[in-house]
């Protein structure tokens, strides 16, 4: 459920997402938000619920972002494996390698709230079962599968995907994330680590608000994810501790900076608007004007955008000629000079620097005289 | 509260063979090696003591020479080493690049490369000083040559670095790529570190703010109270410049941010470069006047007691063509600072004029190091903008298991320490 | 990155084309190496899928694994690729040269030409290590027996990946990684990891200009992924219809190898041009050596696995040996930086940016001068050099100029000319005989041109380090020594 705009921050995102539902944020787009917190077409796209992978393939650049099933079929397949009978294999591996001391243990799945999915009532048993739990009542459970959490984003509430388990153990809870990427000989890869802990780190952070608001301590929630992969190449679970206190930091300064989106709103025109204009499933509104609405908000693009961000393809080839197109530390190079032009042109002499750039036009001239000379 | 005596237990008769004593910066950590020394040297407790540089290790050769007159301290040098003015100057102290030459010394002092090329010998006791700035290989060369180890070391100092980059070892609790204290204690959870919490250098202005930046979990206090420091000037400024204002608001509050106008520059930023060298000129101009508890009746603030900090070479260099040659006004990178104490600092924030932070600009360590050098105060001279430049950093690093998370992380702490400026700023 | 690489960049913008790097080539290229271009299965650790590899580029070997989730079928594949990389390795230990040492007194021998095996980027590099971690430790007998070629094959692999990681050797090339470092497209280096496009933008395919090149490598039709991970619109599509297709009915397997074979080969051919684009460079003067360097590790590890009960690498190194490959890697890293500037003027030019350099002509010579201070009479010319570079060094500083490897030169005094540039003076030392008269040419004369830096490629003892049974306790104390267990050999492979 997304809330009835009350505010009028509410009202002008929704006008610029236009006459759709907004796409709904899970903990994978949440971590995006701290991969280029310094975009502003994107912080106003998240912030209004656009859909910029449609948007994307209407205005003609599409991202070839894409899964494959064979991909998918492995990450089921590990998943339904560690959870098997009561998260049987699971329980057994946190015991010996992590040497958890755990008892009796109740399984409680709450995807299926007694047959009515709908997120109200699924996010209310959520709260119950973990109120229960965290308050101590007897048989309250030790695992609890598929929680569906709230996480307040740029002043509404959304609801998380529940891809993660809470676990009990004494008095502290575990977010478990469960990954399909291999831990060969102790070591997995860096960015699918760093991936995995900020996603982790977005239900640490639900976790520890439906805390609070249950009157609990959220530090009852431990910082510490337990992290479950396939060991080498089998399909064996290994779980690790992932400290994820970094994470949270990031992400706790990130969401408050979203809190803050409508002085970023106050400076658009009112009229503007990213309405598709879909009607039947078709968006109907000329590209070129949603091209345009685009250019109305300024991006922050750098090569890294081009794996995290539905729009990356268009903003580069609106990037084309500057600086910013050939990477963070080309452009530092070149002394933040916006476009590649002017930065020759200043170090061909052809373009008198201002006092500002007269430095940086002097090292370009350096730079260029001794290439030259040594490829004459 | 003095903790040797419980570390001096713990080093002579605890069931560890290592002892490790954490130190924030200017807490008495080289008195306390001297005062160990002079324990186990009265005592004719042969020691030996691993330093990281040859200026560290000079340092410590003068001060344990001068402590315990009557013992032979012995500097392991390399082949044709001239002893520096400090060193020469002790009699019972003897140089030579041979151990066996250096038998008849209670203690013997070396850098930690020099100490891993001595072949055979074992020693009861050793020191090794700066064991955060040591690298955890350098450790595994030497530490078997002794029997019972004191570690002493700043946390909160720059990590030690390699030319190399590899993932290879991420993760594994002997990394040769980590310092030296980190893998020692990975290895002996059982060792409970000894700190220092009280900083004599840091002044009352400085010591909270660094603390709470750099050392979080570990919170320490300034020795000494508002009313023990203070900085004047003997000379009116005419008609006051920014740098001026600048100076006098970091004599008055201990700190100052000396803001230009936001631009992005190249590294070597003339301008900053050239605010850094007018600030440290004018301090010497306007005749500045230290007070303190060891000058009560204030002493002149020399070149000599005065630090420019810079993250990158090519900035100090920068810097000194700004000054006339031979002013006796040191200027360095922060990994050359390590370990050094100065009246005045003026540091060249490491993300002035930048579009981006990289994790070398953010490291925790470098802005630790520049922002506690000094015992009265600290200019930082930075462009505007950032706070921004903070917030738009995207945290897209990697991520190792089983790779102990360092605190505090540099972006939070740098986020502090600006937060803490932002109430000293002159805009320039 | 550095000024001259972006500025390098910035000009393949505007001329749509790569501009070079280098004024030489600083990668070893083998007369004959060995192409690997593998696949493997999206969501699996490392699971083979297909590959292309081999000596020639003409007959490559296409090798299939039809489902790869079968254990089986993997461990074929393995065998299939370990006897051909192993046929591949062996016809290098037909023909050895002596090298002399002691100062000549003894003679040792090393193969006179070794193996390099190129793969298309440093993913490629990271599949072989893992692959070679999946099969080196596995045995040969007993319940869950291999192919001997199996772990043999793993084995090499894990030397081969390791060697890809010592700076400076050329065993194991990954071709986007040399390319990048030879030549700046005017993208970034995102794209540039892209082989199709990288290579777009340095020899565009027949009829295509760089920048349509470049975009041309987008299109997965076009140009599949250089591996190891495959376009996942080809695995949903065509991919795992076909391999549902082989289940049902083996005599589909033909239909498997061509779907397979079409997403390898473009890359295929890619990584011969790119070889052809590379092997068009000349040399620096010091990748003979440092080739020489990679013949004595092959001629090591080949005596090793020869000699008395040869284990396979560790799982993971010990504290002593990651200390001691540490210590070697930034020797290695040391000397490849400093060869490469005294090779090359463009790298040189650098060093000459960040003032750690500098080049220019001498304006005046003493070459007879006499430095009679110390009481003994030394021979120390002093020259003159006028510099336009940004200079950072300072008096006191040691350096020396390509030419006279020998002679030090530590500098006296920098001086700022009126005219723009510096006067550099600076007393000559070494390189110049016994007596109190320099030899002809030993001293650089009035118009020379030089360049100075004060990089040092000198010899450096190796470090020592404590035996594996000695690890001090602070690093955990003597570790139990690694001998493979029946655990590894049976490992999970699924």
């Amino acid at each position: 459920m997304q809330n009835a705009p009350v505010t009028s921050t509410e009202a002008h995102l929704d006008r610029l997402r236009g006459d759709v539902a907004p796409v709904n944020h899970n903990a994978r787009t949440i971590a995006a938000l701290t991969g280029n917190p310094g975009c502003r077409r994107r912080a106003v796209l998240d912030a209004a619920g656009v859909d910029k992978k449609a948007m994307s393939v209407h205005i003609g650049h599409p991202v070839p972002f894409g899964q494959s099933t064979f991909a998918i079929t492995r990450g089921n397949a590990f998943e339904a494996q560690v959870k098997a009978n009561g998260c049987a294999e699971l329980l057994t591996m946190l015991r010996e390698r992590l040497g958890l001391d755990i008892a009796e243990v109740a399984y409680n799945d709450l995807e299926e709230a007694g047959g009515n999915g709908s997120r109200e009532v699924r996010h209310a048993l959520a709260r119950r079962m973990i109120d229960g739990a965290a308050a101590g009542v007897e048989g309250a459970g030790t695992l609890f599968d598929h929680p569906l959490l709230g996480l307040p984003i740029g002043g509404r509430t959304v609801y998380l995907e529940p891809d993660l388990i809470a676990f009990q153990v004494g008095a502290q809870f575990h977010i478990i994330e469960i990954k399909s990427f291999p831990v060969i000989d102790g070591q997995a890869d860096g960015g699918k680590v760093a991936a995995a802990a900020v996603q982790s780190a977005v239900y640490v952070l639900a976790l520890r608000r439906l805390f609070e608001e249950l009157g609990h301590d959220p530090q009852r929630v431990s910082h510490n994810v337990i992290l479950v992969c396939p060991e080498n190449f089998s399909n064996r679970p290994v779980a690790t501790l992932l400290d994820v206190r970094r994470q949270l930091t990031v992400l706790k300064r990130q969401l408050s900076r979203l809190r803050r989106v409508d002085e970023l709103l106050a400076t658009l025109d009112p009229g503007l608007t990213f309405d598709l204009g879909v009607r039947d499933g078709t968006a109907t509104r000329p590209a070129g004007e949603v091209v345009a609405a685009l250019g109305e908000v300024e991006a922050r693009y750098s090569p890294d955008c081009l794996d995290m961000c539905e729009l990356s393809y268009f903003c580069r080839a609106e990037a084309r000629g500057t600086t910013h197109a050939l990477g963070r530390t080309v452009r530092e190079e070149l002394g933040g000079i916006e476009f590649v032009d002017t930065a020759l042109r200043l170090a061909e002499g052809r373009l008198a620097p201002t006092v500002e750039l007269a430095e940086t036009a002097h090292a370009l001239r350096t730079a260029l005289r001794m290439r030259t000379e040594c490829l004459s | 509260m003095d903790v040797f005596p419980a570390v001096m237990q713990d080093f002579l008769h605890g069931d560890r063979p290592g002892v490790v004593v954490d130190s924030p910066p200017g807490a008495g950590k080289s008195t306390l090696v001297k005062r160990v020394a002079t324990h186990l040297a009265g005592a004719g407790e042969p020691l030996a003591i691993v330093a990281q540089t040859n200026e560290q290790v000079d340092d410590l050769v003068a001060g344990i020479a001068a402590a315990a007159p009557d013992s032979q301290v012995g500097r392991l040098s390399r082949d044709g080493y001239l002893a520096s003015a400090r060193v020469a100057g002790h009699r019972n102290v003897v140089v030579d690049s041979k151990m066996g030459n250096l038998t008849g010394s209670a203690v013997v002092i070396s850098t930690a490369a020099k100490w891993a090329t001595v072949t055979d010998g074992s020693w009861p006791w050793a020191i090794v000083d700066e064991a955060y700035q040591m690298r955890s290989d350098a450790l595994l060369r030497i530490a078997g040559r002794f029997e019972r180890t004191l570690f002493v070391g700043d946390p909160g100092q720059l990590d030690p670095f390699s030319v190399v980059e590899t993932e290879r070892w991420a993760g594994l609790s002997w990394d040769p790529q980590q310092s030296a204290m980190a893998v020692l204690l990975a290895h002996n959870p059982s060792i409970k570190p000894h700190r220092l919490e009280v900083s004599w250098r840091l002044p009352a202005t400085a010591a909270p703010v660094v603390s709470e930046a750099f050392y979080p979990y570990t919170p320490f206090t300034s020795g000494t109270g508002p009313e023990d420091r203070s900085l004047f000037f003997r000379t009116r400024a005419f008609g006051k410049s920014t740098v001026d204002y600048s100076l006098e608001t970091a004599a008055a509050t201990g700190w100052a941010l000396h803001e230009l106008p936001r631009r992005q520059t190249l590294r070597t930023d003339a301008e900053v470069a050239r605010a850094c060298a007018q600030l440290a000129t004018r301090l010497l101009e306007r005749s500045a006047v230290a007070v303190s508890e060891k000058a009560p009746d204030g002493a002149p603030v020399t070149a000599d007691r005065i630090a420019i900090g810079t993250a990158h070479r090519d900035q100090a260099a920068a810097v000194r063509a700004h000054l006339p040659a031979d002013t006796g006004i040191t200027v360095d990178t922060a990994n050359r600072l390590q370990g050094r104490e100065y009246d005045v600092t003026i540091v060249w924030h490491p993300l002035s004029g930048r579009r981006d932070a990289t994790a070398f600009h953010l490291e925790s360590g470098r802005l630790c190091v520049l922002t506690s050098r000094h015992r009265h105060a600290c200019v930082v001279v930075a462009r505007a903008g950032i706070p921004d430049l903070l917030d738009a950093h995207p945290s897209t690093g990697r991520m190792y298991l089983n790779e102990a998370v360092k605190f505090p992380d540099g972006w939070e702490a740098n986020q502090a320490v600006l937060a803490h400026l932002s109430e000293h700023r002159v805009p320039a | 990155m550095t000024a001259l690489t972006a500025l390098a960049r910035a000009i393949a913008v505007r001329e749509e084309r790569a501009q070079p790097l280098t004024t030489v080539r600083h990668v070893h290229i083998g007369a004959r190496p060995l192409v690997f271009v593998p696949l493997a299965l999206a969501g699996e650790a490392n699971a083979p899928l297909a590959a292309l590899v081999g000596d020639d580029r003409a007959a490559p070997h296409l090798l299939v694994v039809p489902q790869p989730r079968n254990r089986a079928q993997r461990f074929a594949f393995a065998a299939e690729l370990g006897h051909l990389v192993l046929d591949y390795l062996r016809s290098f230990t037909h023909f050895r040269e002596d090298v002399p040492i002691n100062r000549g007194r003894e003679v040792r021998q090393r193969f006179s030409d070794a193996p390099q095996l190129i793969v298309p980027n440093p993913a490629g590099v990271a599949f072989t290590r893992l692959l070679g971690r999946s099969t080196r430790l596995r045995r040969t007998d007993g319940p869950y027996a291999v192919d001997p070629v199996v772990p043999l094959l793993g084995r090499w692999l894990t030397f081969l990946a390791e060697r890809a990681e010592h700076p400076g050797s050329s065993l194991m090339v990954a071709m986007t990684r040399a390319l990048s470092m030879h030549w700046a497209t005017g993208q970034s280096s995102t794209e540039d990891a892209n082989l199709a496009a990288l290579l777009g933008w340095i020899a565009p395919p027949e009829g295509r200009s760089p920048v349509e090149a470049a975009a041309d490598a987008e299109d997965a039709d076009l140009w599949p992924p250089a591996g190891p991970a495959t376009d996942p619109t080809f695995d949903n599509e065509i991919l795992s219809p076909a391999i549902a297709r082989h289940e049902r009915d083996p005599r589909h397997f033909d239909g498997l190898r061509k779907v397979l074979n079409s997403q390898l080969e473009p890359t295929w051919h890619l990584m011969w041009r790119g070889i052809d684009v590379l092997g068009g460079l000349s040399p620096g003067a010091s990748v003979a050596e440092r080739w020489a360097d990679d013949r004595d590790s092959f001629t090591n590890y080949v005596t090793y696995l020869a000699g008395d009960n040869p284990l396979p690498q560790a799982r993971r190194d010990s504290a002593t040996a990651a200390a001691r490959r540490l210590s070697t890697m930034e020797r290695a890293q040391n000397v490849y930086d400093v060869q490469r500037a005294m090779d090359d003027p463009l790298v040189m030019a650098e060093y000459r940016l960040g003032g750690e350099a500098f080049a220019g002509t001498v304006t005046y010579a003493a070459p007879d001068r006499i430095d009679a201070s110390s009481g003994r009479r030394k021979l120390r010319p002093q020259i003159l050099v006028h510099t336009d570079d940004p200079l950072r060094l300072t008096p006191g500083a040691t350096v020396s100029d390509r030419s006279r490897p020998k002679q030090k030169a530590v500098i006296v005094r920098v001086s700022t000319l009126d005219s723009g540039g510096y006067e550099v003076q600076l007393e000559l030392s070494g390189g110049m005989g016994n007596s109190l008269v320099a030899p002809p040419g030993s001293v650089p004369a009035v118009g020379e041109r030089l360049t100075y830096s004060a990089l040092d490629a000198a010899f450096r003892q190796p470090d020592r380090f404590p035996a594996n049974e000695e690890t001090p306790w602070t690093h955990g104390g003597p570790p139990q020594q690694y001998v493979p267990t029946n655990d590894d050999a049976v490992e999970d492979w699924s």
